[in-house]
């Protein structure tokens, strides 16, 4: 693949002591991760155990009761914008506009934070197997080929951490091998990802470590 | 400086024991001086020379009026404070006080229209003082009504929050304009109602209720903080093990 | 920064452009309720005249209250909105970017169409450029505001009739102005007063609305 995946150096992250309440129930008690480049993390639960909320907190959506996540030693709260320019995040929706073709959304939301050649955005479309959707409305594909042209926004962030929440809702077998080796290939470059799931991903070439969540 | 004794009086159990300690000084003296700017007001008071005796009412009207904006610009701080410094209980602060506010701008309107009457032969007249207590009313009802849309306390706290400083910043505006349109509109005729022109002995009792009034509103407060504290903190150790009396 | 206020502002437009009849609905809704006020009120244009200021100004409120659910609405359904808080620019520059995108597609088009209205409601032809540069800054200032209410409101069931309540007591001072402007410009008077504080209230909106939106998104969005 020909894209150029410009990493920042990846930093340290670390979680601790993480503790998050929803109204008078507490969903997160005492949580804390840490991750080195090249790793991957693998949250696992059951439904309603808290992997999307432990995700956000550290996207910085959420503000979590106590505990503090770093990164590179320093606070993803003291610099806001420049915690979120490391990280690329997939939530449980696509993030994906129905009207606006393939190219297009990938397009947009990559420029929304750097540069990108168009030469660049097709090479990931590629990637992803979507070569042939390039000019179709996103609103047309299937909902894989959306979960993959999301995977390929992803890619295309260029960013050292990859979050990734439930990446292969709607895929099929060929589709959850095509997500495993994009992020293995994003591990080799240097990069770290964590993953919520509820089944294990095998990314060839890395052991992702788990954390479990009750 | 030790700001401990700070983060203690935000802390629920603490708040809930020093609100409890600080009403019967709050609510006696408001007491007292309700009657007795009531009993100044109403009896005592010569009768204005202009509007004969339905000026009384202004002993309700002006402090109830007063205390609308007072109330309102209390829960803006509050809200900034729990914003800001993410201070649950200034949130608490807040939400209970929306309603005492709105009632306080309820009673405002319901006097001034009472008092219309005998000025205007109507019960409503879009004078500039009512219509502006009415648009506060309006900007209550909008917060209050954003809280209980929301399902999850904090995010219902915090959105309220956001409306209420936006409501502060937009309120000097919305005094400005309604007092241009109404003396652009207004026929020259009709006069405003104003407060008559206050001997000392019409004074001393409107300034006895506007501290009762202001008084009220800190006991209101109170209680009613205790029970949003109760709402709020319902699973916490502190309530269950009985340590609150 | 300005790159990414640009490409926001590009996107929104496209979006605009192919989903124009969904866009096109506050402007019919515009005219529908400028057309209630003759049927109420009765069909001689001299008595029509004289609230033509006024009901433009609703008329437009009405309008803008509906258009302004298109700000973020969708957004937040199809997961834009999240990666937008995400994306590492200055929420406010955005949201700012996105105001302005739905202005061009709102309220500019409502402002082009007034003339055509306020002929209907008796308004001389000498009144049409303050009138419409008074709905101009009008729907400047309630874009601003409705994007408050909007984030505000965001994915709240019946979040529509909330929105009004919030909005349209803060869009009260303007609209007392701006109805004014129009009256006084239909008598052939100078309007430069009440449309000086328009344009006032407008810069305060424009300036204080982003981040307060923004505020408002990161709250919605937990």
């Amino acid at each position: 693949m020909k894209i150029s995946l410009q990493l920042h150096n990846f930093s340290r992250l670390s979680a601790r002591g993480i503790e998050f309440w929803r109204g008078d129930r507490r969903v997160l008690a005492d949580v804390s991760l840490e991750l080195e480049a090249s790793e991957c993390l693998h949250v696992v639960g059951t439904n309603g155990a808290g992997k999307t909320t432990l995700l956000r907190i550290i996207a910085g959506l959420l503000s979590p009761e106590r505990g503090q996540v770093a990164w590179g030693g320093y606070d993803t709260r003291s610099d806001t914008d420049g915690w979120r320019a490391s990280f690329s995040y997939l939530g449980h929706s696509d993030g994906l506009k129905a009207e606006l073709t393939a190219h297009e959304n990938l397009a947009f939301e990559t420029r929304l934070r750097r540069p990108v050649r168009d030469g660049e955005v097709d090479d990931a479309l590629e990637g992803v197997g979507l070569k042939a959707a390039r000019n179709l409305p996103a609103g047309f594909l299937s909902a894989g080929q959306r979960r993959r042209l999301a995977m390929a926004r992803v890619m295309l962030a260029a960013a050292p951490l990859w979050m990734l929440d439930e990446p292969c809702t709607n895929l099929d077998a060929g589709g959850s091998m095509l997500v495993a080796g994009l992020i293995g290939r994003h591990l080799d470059a240097g990069g770290a990802a964590i993953i919520a799931a509820h089944q294990a991903l095998e990314i060839p070439g890395h052991t992702p470590r788990r954390l479990e969540l009750s | 400086m030790n700001w401990t004794w700070f983060h203690k009086l935000a802390s629920p159990p603490h708040a809930y024991r020093i609100a409890a300690g600080l009403l019967p000084w709050f609510a006696w003296p408001a007491g007292a001086l309700i009657l007795f700017g009531l009993y100044g007001g109403l009896v005592l008071a010569p009768a204005d020379y202009q509007q004969g005796d339905a000026f009384r009412i202004v002993y309700v009207h002006a402090p109830s009026a007063w205390l609308s904006m007072m109330v309102y610009a209390t829960m803006a701080v509050a809200a900034g404070i729990g914003l800001v410094w993410r201070i649950k209980l200034a949130h608490a602060v807040a939400a209970a006080s929306a309603p005492v506010g709105a009632s306080f701008t309820f009673l405002a309107l319901a006097t001034g229209a009472i008092w219309g009457k005998p000025m205007w032969g109507t019960w409503w007249v879009w004078d500039a003082r009512l219509t502006s207590e009415l648009i506060l009313l309006f900007l209550y009802a909008g917060i209050m009504a954003l809280r209980a849309s929301i399902d999850d306390r904090d995010r219902a706290d915090r959105a309220a929050a956001v409306l209420a400083l936006v409501g502060v910043v937009n309120l000097p505006i919305i005094h400005y304009s309604v007092y241009w349109w109404n003396t652009l509109h207004q026929p020259a005729t009709l006069t405003k109602i104003g407060k008559p022109s206050m001997a000392a002995d019409m004074l001393w009792p409107l300034l006895a209720m506007l501290l009762g009034f202001t008084l009220f509103y800190g006991a209101i407060l109170l209680v009613r903080l205790r029970a949003e504290i109760l709402r709020r903190e319902r699973d916490a150790a502190w309530l269950t093990t009985g340590l609150a009396r | 920064m300005f790159g990414a206020a640009c490409l926001a502002y590009r996107r929104d437009l496209l979006l605009a452009f192919r989903h124009w009849g969904q866009v096109a609905q506050p402007l019919v809704f515009f005219v529908i309720v400028a057309t209630l006020f003759p049927l109420a009120l009765g069909p001689q244009l001299a008595e029509l005249r004289e609230i033509a200021g006024g009901t433009l100004w609703v008329a437009a409120l009405l309008a803008s209250l509906l258009g302004v659910e298109l700000l973020f609405r969708a957004d937040h359904a199809d997961g834009t909105l999240e990666q937008m808080l995400l994306s590492g620019q200055p929420l406010a520059i955005l949201v700012l970017a996105k105001g302005l995108a739905h202005w061009t597609v709102c309220g500019l088009p409502l402002v082009l169409l007034a003339p055509l209205v306020a002929a209907g409601l008796g308004a001389p032809p000498a009144a049409n450029c303050t009138l419409m540069l008074s709905l101009a800054l009008g729907t400047g200032i309630l874009s601003a505001l409705g994007a408050i209410g909007s984030a505000l409101t965001l994915g709240l069931r019946r979040g529509s009739l909330l929105l009004g309540l919030l909005v349209l007591p803060l869009a009260m001072p303007s609209l007392i102005f701006g109805a004014r402007a129009i009256d006084l410009a239909i008598h052939g008077d100078n309007a430069r007063g009440p449309l000086l504080l328009l344009s006032a209230m407008l810069v305060l909106s424009v300036t204080l609305a982003p981040p307060a939106v923004a505020a408002a998104l990161r709250i919605s969005a937990e």
